[in-house]
């Protein structure tokens, strides 16, 4: 379903993702693991049509994203690192908004918002504004968002940060039960081992821009010899602090949360 | 084109959606309307050019019709910030078409301020000469609306974050406000403020209005709806090519 390789990104003299290579097959959920700064984002951008490679290919349902976007697009949901809501409008506006971006039916876009508000436990609350929402409400409403046009993958960065474990725990379940049901390719990022170690069926392990093992998280323990898969993690990523420059999204990001908490 | 409609929709939702943005916003022109309207009413008239809130009015307007189009185009910082613009670009649309639906919507909502406070003008006082050409202010209005709406989503498409703001307040916003006429008669001008104001597209907008509203023209109506028309396809073309760049 995704299959990439030898992808490369530079900026300047600084290689964000170093000749990357790998394949995600149907209905599979792939986490993609790493500490900060190791590439795991830009690789997303990459694969969703936000930023050019430098050089390598990429697949995505066999179509390669950089020459045929809009198809590309249309075959795949995201949910971004940030909040990507319009919090001036409800949940579903939100959602018809979406819909009528992906080109989903009148008619299907009404029923596929219900049943998936309804799964997602949103519909009671579908016609408040989004800024008066809970965190962990929000990230339910952005993963409903990415499922509504039906999409064959969906990718999730980080879809857990900042949640408390109840809303974390539910929110996988409903990624699992949509992943059953409609055999969606799901791949994710997380900086949480326990969740990749339940969730996932395989993982790639990225540092410095290079993937350091790939495998299911039972093949990862046994390569590095160690009991969990935080252990694995760290004895393949060493246990140095990464501290990334903070770039101006990073300032954005502070600023945006300055701003949201003042509003409170 | 579902897809311009939708995002016009959302401008204007979010319009309505702000009362209290939109009596923040009547705040700056009422003061320019009734302070200096009346504040330097006696000497205009005593310089021989009659009514100064009569003049000064159309400029207050097209001053409204300005700061609504740009903050609308300059939205897309918020939107950056916020994390919905990444919402719109991996969208299956052409970008042109989303920043189609976004100019559309910002210049709807610009001229709505600016029937707004032209209200709020005839409350203060105002009183068009010509009731015929009434609608042609209104597509004066339009025009301006489109110029500054796309020269705003070029812009916020240039920027990062929030830092280039002030910069682009000062520099640019300000200097083309107090460059077009809005506040004095253009004739008679030194050599380089004459020059300076005649390559502000919003004199040609506001010189338009006071034609069709009150009958006096520095350029000629028809002038200044050809140059603000030419302006405003030239930065549509680059706010779109600009939009179109955007990486995230």
């Amino acid at each position: 379903m995704i299959r990439v390789r030898n992808l490369v990104k530079s900026f300047g003299s600084f290689t964000a993702v170093d000749d990357v290579s790998f394949d995600v097959a149907e209905g599979e959920i792939f986490a993609f693991l790493g500490p900060n700064g190791a590439g795991k984002t830009t690789t997303i951008k990459m694969l969703t049509t936000l930023l050019k490679p430098t050089s390598g290919s990429m697949e995505l349902d066999g179509l390669d994203p950089q020459t045929r976007q809009n198809e590309a697009r249309q075959r795949f949901g995201i949910v971004f690192q940030d909040p990507s809501l319009d919090g001036e409008l409800s949940a579903a506006e939100n959602m018809e908004l979406h819909g009528v971006l992906y080109h989903v039916p009148h008619k299907l876009r009404r029923q596929r918002t219900e049943e998936l508000l309804k799964l997602f436990e949103l519909w009671e609350r579908r016609g408040e504004q989004v800024k008066k929402f809970s965190g962990g409400m929000k990230r339910r409403l952005e993963i409903a968002r990415g499922f509504l046009h039906t999409p064959k993958i969906l990718f999730l960065d980080e879809p857990t940060l900042g949640l408390d474990p109840q809303s974390r725990n539910q929110l996988w379940t409903h990624v699992k039960k949509v992943n059953e049901a409609e055999r969606v390719t799901v791949f994710l990022t997380t900086h949480y081992m326990d969740e990749a170690d339940r969730v996932a069926h395989r993982i790639a392990v990225i540092d410095h821009g290079k993937l350091v093992a790939q495998g299911t998280p039972q093949e990862i323990k046994q390569q590095t010899g160690t009991a969990s898969l935080e252990e694995a993690f760290l004895a393949l990523t060493g246990s140095t602090i990464r501290d990334e420059s903070a770039g101006s999204a990073d300032q954005m990001r502070q600023f945006a949360q300055m701003w949201r908490g003042g509003k409170r | 084109m579902s897809a311009v409609y939708i995002l016009w929709l959302r401008e204007m939702k979010r319009y309505f959606r702000s009362r209290v943005q939109i009596v923040a916003s009547l705040g700056q022109p009422l003061l320019y309307l009734l302070v200096l309207g009346f504040g330097l009413g006696p000497v205009f008239q005593r310089a021989g050019n009659g009514n100064y809130l009569q003049f000064v009015a159309p400029g207050v307007i097209g001053m409204t019709v300005l700061f609504s189009s740009i903050f609308s185009g300059l939205g897309l910082l918020f939107d950056r910030q916020f994390g919905f613009l990444k919402e719109t670009l991996v969208a299956p649309v052409p970008r042109l078409q989303i920043m189609a639906g976004r100019t559309l919507g910002g210049a709807t909502v610009a001229v709505m301020q600016g029937l707004l406070v032209s209200v709020v003008c005839v409350i203060a006082g105002f009183r068009p000469v010509h009731f015929a050409t009434m609608p042609l202010a209104l597509i004066f209005m339009l025009l301006i609306a489109v110029v500054f709406s796309a020269l705003g989503v070029a812009i916020g498409s240039s920027l990062q974050d929030m830092q280039g703001f002030q910069l682009i307040m000062n520099f640019m916003v300000m200097p083309i406000f107090f460059l077009s006429g809005a506040l004095f008669p253009l004739s008679g001008l030194p050599r380089v403020l004459a020059l300076a104001t005649s390559i502000d597209p919003l004199s040609y907008g506001i010189d338009g209005m006071r034609a069709v509203l009150l009958g006096i023209t520095h350029f000629g109506a028809s002038t200044d709806a050809v140059v603000l028309a030419a302006v405003g396809a030239v930065l549509l073309v680059i706010g779109a090519y600009r939009f179109s760049k955007i990486e995230i």
